[in-house]
């Protein structure tokens, strides 16, 4: 499905991580698993090191901090929001929507459209999307997309499939109109019968939380994890992005009348290293201008990691200079898309610690 | 350059991998086992296996593999 949109830009990123930081070698004690087999895992996968947030902490806080944090500084200004766009999968609560928590706790004005939206890994361009939309409304001057997830709570330490990988954090992203003829393509893509490979089976009310579904099962390759917990068909995912992201990605750049060399970065979501580098061998794409170091250094943190990788790749450049680049975001639903867009002279593009 | 037959005993030295006509249905590799064999044979024959052949069946047993190998260009 194509989508074009005129005149829209990014003014700002900025990412926030926890300042809890866990080690998969640590991790490994947790696994039923020989260890030398886990080591090598750690090599092709990339994955080392990953933030989690500590017992109790929710989406809103790591936003509210984030937002704090742009208030603080002046790069952003409480009143000139006019919507707040949260794309998470681990809400505060099923109700109210937590945008609207958010709103209240920094007490933002009440001439303000706030909305939750349920998607993961490819919630960035899904996020994006949607503020361009708001953004063709004469009332909506700037949007403040906000992707956040702490998947760890949800996920069993046990579980070799997803444990090591995953990461929580938040990403502030302030999208706005451009005075620039600016145009952006995007491809996406959704496909709900396999709606199974990536799933949280219980605590929604076709099966509620119980004291069954917090029972640790086995379920092959020592892997052990309750119905509470996060569940993904690692093998049906793999297959899903290689078969599916070269095409869309072709199927973009032609959209969008652009070559792989002209473009300076492949932005694409951080599920782990060998999954990146086997995507970029396909697409034909250098190595350099894929990065894959978010898994090793963050953990995968859902729709976050695309803003996690510009903003650790690229830090202050992306103040100074302008990319044009490829963003592609693929997982729960199953949903993929890609956009293409220039990126760059923002007014700040940093990542900080919530402690 | 290493064999594939010494490729698989380092990952899994518990197992006779001439022994089975199929390594995935007989238990002898999971699916990180053939991430860690893809990414082996990858740098020891100086290749790149598409990721839309990692997929059980290229994984079956030695004959599988060793097609695998050559439609990916690899010299044996």
């Amino acid at each position: 499905m194509k989508f074009i949109h005129h005149r829209k830009r990014i003014s700002g990123i900025l990412a926030v991580v926890p300042a809890r930081e866990l080690s998969f070698v640590e991790d490994m004690k947790n696994f039923n698993f020989p260890e030398v087999r886990s080591l090598k895992l750690k090599e092709v996968m990339g994955y080392d090191k990953h933030r989690v947030v500590e017992p109790g902490v929710c989406v809103s806080d790591l936003a509210v901090f984030a937002l704090n944090h742009l208030f603080e500084r002046k790069l952003l200004l409480p009143d000139e929001i006019d919507a707040l766009i949260l794309v998470t999968q681990s809400p505060d609560y099923f109700m109210p929507p937590t945008s609207n928590v958010i709103q209240g706790r920094l007490k933002l004005k009440k001439q303000m459209f706030c909305m939750d939206i349920n998607q993961g890994c490819a919630g960035f361009v899904i996020g994006l999307m949607q503020a361009f939309l708001l953004l063709e409304q004469e009332s909506i001057r700037k949007v403040i997309l906000i992707n956040a997830d702490v998947l760890s709570r949800k996920t069993s330490p046990r579980d070799r499939n997803s444990f090591p990988l995953v990461g929580d954090a938040a990403s502030i992203t302030i999208v706005e109109r451009d005075s620039d003829d600016s145009v952006i393509h995007t491809m996406l893509m959704m496909d709900g019968t396999r709606s199974d490979a990536l799933m949280i089976p219980a605590g929604g009310f076709r099966l509620p939380s119980s004291p069954e579904t917090a029972i640790l099962e086995d379920v092959g390759d020592n892997n052990l994890r309750a119905k509470d917990h996060l569940c993904m068909d690692g093998s049906g995912v793999f297959n899903f992005v290689q078969m599916e992201i070269p095409s869309l990605v072709g199927d973009l750049l032609k959209y969008g009348g652009a070559t792989i060399d002209e473009l300076d970065y492949f932005f694409f979501h951080q599920p782990n290293r060998f999954m990146l580098q086997k995507l970029a061998d396909k697409i034909g794409v250098p190595h350099a201008k894929m990065p894959s170091n978010v898994v090793e250094r963050f953990g995968n943190s859902s729709g976050v990691t695309i803003p996690i990788t510009i903003t650790s790749n690229l830090a202050d450049r992306l103040v100074h200079e302008q990319f044009k680049v490829c963003l592609a975001g693929y997982g729960v639903g199953l949903t993929w898309s890609a956009m293409l867009m220039n990126l760059g002279k923002v007014n700040f593009n940093s990542l900080i610690e919530y402690k | 350059m290493k064999s594939v037959i010494e490729i698989l005993r380092e990952i899994r030295p518990e197992f006779d991998f001439t022994t089975s006509d199929d390594f995935i249905a007989d238990g002898m590799l999971d699916s990180f086992d053939v991430v860690t064999l893809v990414a082996t044979m990858d740098k020891s024959f100086n290749i790149s296996i598409s990721g839309t052949e990692i997929v059980p069946e290229n994984f079956k047993n030695l004959a599988a593999i060793n097609e695998l190998l050559l439609k990916s260009g690899a010299r044996l």
